[in-house]
C-alpha cells in the first residue's frame, strides 16, 4: 500500500512538473525574449486558461503527502521551511503578475507586472531544481551535532545557505553548488519545455526564433546533465546500485535520453506538438530517474546517528490507505474528465482566446 | 519556546483570515451568478446575461486571490505545525487531500472555461460550466469545515502508544455531528456576504444615478438573497451549532456567553457587558432573565453551567475575545436580519429605489458581513483554545519543533507586507470594475 501511494505521489509530481513547468518555461521566455505586445499576448494566451488547474496538481499532491506520508510532510516542510515560504511568495507573484497585468492600461503597471511574472517564473524553476538537489543528497536529519542528535531523529532544519557552499559539510544549507547546479538544470529544461508549449499553442512570430532558442539550449541541457551525473560521484559514492539490482529502472534514464535526443530534430517537426512531447519525456524521465535512484529512501540522511526516511517509515497507517484508494480512484477518474473537455474547448492555436482583456 | 509558538499563531491567523476574506464571496457570489445566468436562459432578458457577465469579473479577480492565499494555508499545517501535522496526518489528511482532488480540480478546470469559454460553448454550456465551479466552491467549503470539525470534536479515531492518530473510521468522518449544522451556518453566512455585495453595490449606482436599470436588479436580488441567508442563519442553523457547542465544549459557551456563576432557575443571556478576568464576572452588564436556559434548552428554568464549575487552566485562552468574537458576530446578524426585513417591506411595496435612508444603510453595512465571518470564526477558533485537537492535543504541543521564532518572525512580516499590497491592489481594480459598471460588458 505504501509503494502504491508512492507512484500516485511521484506521478502527480510529474504531472505537475511538466504542466507547471510549461507555465514557468513561458515565464522565462516572456521575460528574456518577447519583445513586441503582440508577442507577450501570445504567450499569455497561450498559457493564460490552464495555469490555475495545473497549480491545483501542486496542491493536490500536497494534499497526498500529507495524508499518505504524515511524517514526511511534517519533517520536510518544516525542515526547508524558509525556502517553501519564499516558492509560496513567489507563486503570488507570478499569478497576480499575469492576472492583474491586463487589467489597467498603463505602460508602467505593464512593465511592473511582466517583470513580476518573468522573474517569478525564473526563479520558481531554480528554486524546484534546488528542491530535488536537496531530496538527493540528503539532510542532517536530528541535527546531529558531534555525533548526538539534538532533535528528534526525523526532525532538521536548514539555512539558506552556509558560508562554504559546500553539499559535504557539517552544516549544510539549502543552497550549495551541487543544489544551485540542479537549479540551473532546472532553468534550462524549463525554458525548453515552455518554448515548446509556446510553438505548439500558438502561431506567434516568436516561433521560428524559439525553435532555434530550443536547438542551441539543447546542446547546454545535454552538457549539464553530463556534469551533473559526474559530479553526483562525489555526493553518492553508488549512485547506480539501483538500477544494477532492478535493472528494468534504466527505463527512466532511455526516457530521459529519448527525450533529449529527440530535441535536437526539433527543426525538421512538421507537428508543432512534438517538441512539446519529447520535452516532457526529458521532464518524466529526469524526475523519475532521479527519485528511483534513492529509492527506497525519500529523504536520506547525511550523518551516521539517524536513519534516512524511507517511504515505509513515514507513511501513515494501513486502514487510512486503504479507504483512500476508493475516494482516490473516482477522483482521478473525474479529474481526467475534466483535464480532457478543458482541453478539448481550448484545443489548437489559442492566439485569440483574449486572455486577460478587460 | 513561548515566542516559537506566539509568532506561529500568529502567522496562522493573520494568513487564514486574509484567506477567509476571500472564500466566503467566492461561495456566495457563485450561487448569485449562476441564479443570474439562468434567469438568462429561462427569460431570455438581455439584462440578466450581462449582470451575470459584471459579477464574473469581480468573481474572477476575487477567486484568483482566494488561490493565491490559500496555497500558503495548505503549506502552513507542514511548515508551521509539523507536530500537528505528524500526528494527525493520518485523518486530517484525508479530508483535505479529497478537497484538492474533489474541489480544487473541479474549480479551476471549469473556471477558465467559465470565464474565456462564453462564444465557444453558448449559453446552455456555460451556465452548466458556471453551476460546476459553484459546485467546486461549496464542495470545497464541505470537506474544509469536515476537517474543522474533526477538531472541533474528534471522532473515528485512535491513539497509538506513540501519540499518533490513526483513522479507524472513515465514515464517521462525515457523519460528525459537528459537520452539518456548522457546515450549513457557514454556507448561508457566505450567501450573506454575497447578498450585501450585490445590494450595495446596486445601493451605490442608484444613489449615484449611475447605471440604474442594473442598480436596482442587484439592490432586489441582494435583499432577496440578503433576507433568506440572514433569518436562516440565526434559526435554525446559528442555534443548531450554539446546541453543538453547549453539548461537546461546556466551559467554551460560558465564555462565549459571558456566565461566571451557574445560576438556580435559569441563565439571562447578556447583551451588553465586559468580561473582567480579574473578578470573574461581567462589568456594566445588560441581561434579560432567563431567555438563554429557554434558547439553549427550550425551558426558562434550565440549568446552564458557569465557568465556576470549571478548572481554570481548562478555561479557554482568551476568554474576552472569545466572548467579543461572539457577541460581535450575533449582535451583527440581528442587525442583517431587521435590514433586510424593512429593505424587502419596502421593496413589496415598490417604494426601496426610492427609500435613500435603506439605500444609503445597504451601501454602508457592506463591509459587515466580512466582520460577522470573521469574528464567527475567532468564536470557533478562539472556543477551542488551549486545544488543537479538542480535549486530546494542546496547541502547543502542535508546532514545528525545528522552526525558530526568529524565522517565523520573518516569514509573518513578509506575509503581512505581501498581503497589504495585494489587499490594496485588489481594492483598487473592483473600484476600477464597479465604475466602469455592467453595461460596458456589451461588446
Ligand atoms: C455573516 C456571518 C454570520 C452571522 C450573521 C452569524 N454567524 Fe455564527 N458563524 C459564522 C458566521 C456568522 C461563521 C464564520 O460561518 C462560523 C465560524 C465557523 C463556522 O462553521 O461558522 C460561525 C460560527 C458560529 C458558532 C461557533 C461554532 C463553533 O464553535 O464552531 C456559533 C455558536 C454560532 N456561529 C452561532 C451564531 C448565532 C446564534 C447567530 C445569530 C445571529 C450567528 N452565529 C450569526
Ligand atoms: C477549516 C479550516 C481551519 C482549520 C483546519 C484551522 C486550524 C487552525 C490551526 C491549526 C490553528 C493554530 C493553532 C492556534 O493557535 O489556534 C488555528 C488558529 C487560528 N485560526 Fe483556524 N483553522 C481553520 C479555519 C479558520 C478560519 C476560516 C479562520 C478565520 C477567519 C481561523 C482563525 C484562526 C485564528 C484567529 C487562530 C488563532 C487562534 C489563537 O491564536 O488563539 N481559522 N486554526
Ligand atoms: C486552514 C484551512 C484552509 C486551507 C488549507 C485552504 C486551502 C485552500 C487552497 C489551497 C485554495 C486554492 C485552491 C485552488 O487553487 O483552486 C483555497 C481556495 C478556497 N478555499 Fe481555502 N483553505 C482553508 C480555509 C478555508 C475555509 C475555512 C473555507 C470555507 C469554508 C475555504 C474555502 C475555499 C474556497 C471556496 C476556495 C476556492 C475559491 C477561492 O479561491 O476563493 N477555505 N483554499
Amino acid at each position: 500500500m505504501e509503494l502504491f501511494w508512492y507512484i500516485v505521489l511521484m506521478t502527480m509530481l510529474a504531472v505537475y512538473l511538466i504542466l507547471d513547468g510549461y507555465d514557468f518555461g513561458a515565464g522565462i521566455i516572456h521575460l528574456f525574449m518577447a519583445k513586441t505586445e503582440a508577442q507577450k499576448k501570445a504567450i499569455t494566451n497561450a498559457i493564460g486558461p490552464f495555469w490555475d488547474a495545473n497549480e491545483v496538481w501542486l496542491i493536490a499532491a500536497g494534499g497526498v503527502l500529507f495524508f499518505a506520508f504524515p511524517t514526511l510532510y511534517a519533517s520536510s516542510f518544516s525542515g526547508f521551511y524558509l525556502p517553501l515560504i519564499m516558492i509560496l511568495w513567489l507563486l503570488i507573484f507570478r499569478a497576480i503578475g499575469l492576472e492583474l497585468r491586463g487589467q489597467v492600461h498603463n505602460k508602467m503597471w505593464e512593465i511592473i507586472w511582466d517583470k513580476a511574472f518573468g522573474i517569478a517564473s525564473l526563479l520558481l524553476a531554480l528554486f524546484f531544481g534546488v528542491a530535488l538537489g536537496n531530496v538527493v543528497r540528503g539532510v542532517n536529519l536530528g541535527n546531529v551535532v558531534n555525533g548526538v542528535s539534538t532533535q528528534e531523529a526525523h526532525y532538521f532544519f536548514l539555512p539558506l545557505w552556509n558560508p562554504t557552499f559546500s553539499p559535504q559539510a557539517e552544516e549544510l544549507g539549502i543552497i550549495d553548488w551541487f543544489t544551485l547546479l540542479l537549479g540551473i538544470v532546472g532553468v534550462v529544461a524549463l525554458t525548453i519545455h515552455g518554448a515548446n508549449w509556446i510553438i505548439f499553442k500558438t502561431n506567434s512570430d516568436l516561433n521560428e526564433k524559439l525553435k532555434r532558442t530550443v536547438f542551441n539550449l539543447n546542446f547546454v541541457l545535454l552538457g549539464l546533465v553530463i556534469i551533473s551525473l559526474l559530479v553526483w560521484h562525489f555526493i553518492e559514492p553508488n549512485p547506480f546500485a539501483n538500477f544494477i539490482d532492478y535493472p528494468w529502472l534504466w527505463v527512466f534514464p532511455l526516457i530521459t535520453l529519448t527525450g533529449l535526443f529527440g530535441l535536437f530534430k526539433i527543426r525538421s517537426f512538421k507537428n508543432d506538438g512534438k517538441g512539446f512531447v519529447f520535452s516532457s519525456l526529458f521532464l518524466f524521465g529526469g524526475l523519475t530517474s532521479t527519485v528511483s535512484s534513492i529509492f527506497p529512501k525519500v529523504l536520506p540522511s547525511t550523518n551516521f546517528v539517524n536513519p534516512s526516511l524511507t517511504l515505509y517509515n513515514v507513511a501513515a497507517d494501513e486502514y487510512g490507505l486503504s479507504v483512500g484508494l476508493s475516494w482516490f480512484i473516482v477522483a482521478l477518474f473525474l479529474v481526467i474528465v475534466y483535464m480532457i473537455i478543458q482541453y478539448r474547448v481550448f484545443k489548437g492555436k489559442m492566439d485569440d482566446v483574449g486572455y486577460g482583456d478587460h | 519556546m513561548e515566542d516559537m509558538l506566539f509568532y506561529d499563531r500568529m502567522q496562522f491567523a493573520f494568513t487564514i483570515t486574509f484567506h477567509y476574506l476571500f472564500p466566503q464571496l467566492t461561495m456566495g457570489l457563485s450561487l448569485i451568478i449562476v441564479y443570474f445566468k439562468g434567469k438568462y436562459l429561462v427569460t431570455k432578458v438581455e439584462k440578466y446575461n450581462d449582470a451575470a457577465k459584471f459579477w464574473m469579473k469581480i468573481f474572477a479577480l476575487n477567486f484568483a486571490m482566494g488561490v493565491v492565499t490559500g496555497i500558503p494555508m495548505e503549506f502552513q499545517f507542514g511548515t508551521n505545525w509539523a507536530k500537528f501535522s505528524e500526528l494527525t496526518g493520518g485523518i486530517i489528511g484525508q479530508t483535505l487531500a479529497m478537497e484538492g482532488m474533489f474541489s480544487f480540480f473541479l474549480e479551476s478546470s471549469f473556471l477558465g472555461l467559465f470565464l474565456f469559454g462564453e462564444k465557444l460553448l453558448g449559453h446552455k454550456l456555460h451556465f452548466v460550466t458556471g453551476f460546476l465551479v459553484f459546485l467546486g466552491s461549496w464542495a470545497s467549503g464541505f470537506l474544509i469545515i469536515a476537517t474543522h470539525s474533526w477538531m472541533q470534536h474528534p471522532v473515528g479515531y485512535e491513539i497509538l502508544e506513540n501519540g499518533k492518530f490513526v483513522l479507524n473510521n472513515f465514515s464517521a468522518l462525515f457523519s460528525n455531528p459537528w459537520l452539518v449544522p456548522s457546515y450549513l451556518h457557514n454556507q448561508l453566512a457566505s450567501v450573506i456576504t454575497a447578498s450585501f455585495v450585490v445590494a450595495g453595490i446596486g445601493a451605490f449606482y442608484l444613489l449615484n444615478k449611475k447605471h440604474s436599470e442594473f442598480g436596482k436588479l442587484f439592490v432586489k436580488t441582494g435583499v432577496v438573497f440578503g433576507l433568506i441567508s440572514s433569518v436562516l442563519v440565526a434559526f435554525p442553523t446559528g442555534d443548531w451549532t450554539a446546541k453543538n457547542v453547549v453539548k461537546y465544549q461546556p466551559v467554551t459557551f460560558a465564555a462565549m456567553e459571558g456566565i461566571f456563576e451557574t445560576e438556580e432557575g435559569g441563565s439571562e443571556i447578556v447583551l451588553i457587558g465586559q468580561p473582567n478576568m480579574l473578578e470573574k464576572k461581567l462589568d456594566n452588564k445588560v441581561a434579560v432573565p432567563n431567555i438563554l436556559s429557554f434558547l439553549t434548552y427550550q425551558k426558562f428554568d434550565a440549568e446552564i453551567k458557569g465557568l465556576n464549575e470549571f478548572d481554570e487552566k481548562d478555561y479557554p485562552t482568551n476568554v474576552p475575545g472569545l466572548y467579543y468574537a461572539y457577541h460581535i458576530m450575533v449582535g451583527l446578524g440581528t442587525i442583517f436580519i431587521g435590514l433586510m426585513f424593512i429593505a424587502n417591506i419596502q421593496l413589496y411595496r415598490k417604494k426601496l429605489y426610492k427609500t435613500k435612508w435603506v439605500l444609503w444603510s445597504l451601501l454602508f453595512l457592506l463591509p459587515f458581513p466580512y466582520i460577522a465571518n470573521t469574528t464567527g470564526w475567532y468564536t470557533s477558533e478562539l472556543g477551542r483554545q488551549p486545544w488543537l485537537v479538542y480535549n486530546l492535543l494542546r496547541t502547543a504541543d502542535g508546532a514545528s519543533p525545528t522552526v525558530s521564532a526568529g524565522n517565523t518572525l520573518f516569514t509573518l512580516l513578509g506575509f503581512i507586507g505581501l498581503y497589504l499590497l495585494l489587499g490594496l491592489l485588489f481594492l483598487m481594480l473592483v473600484g476600477k470594475i464597479i465604475n466602469k459598471g455592467p453595461q460596458f460588458v456589451k461588446h
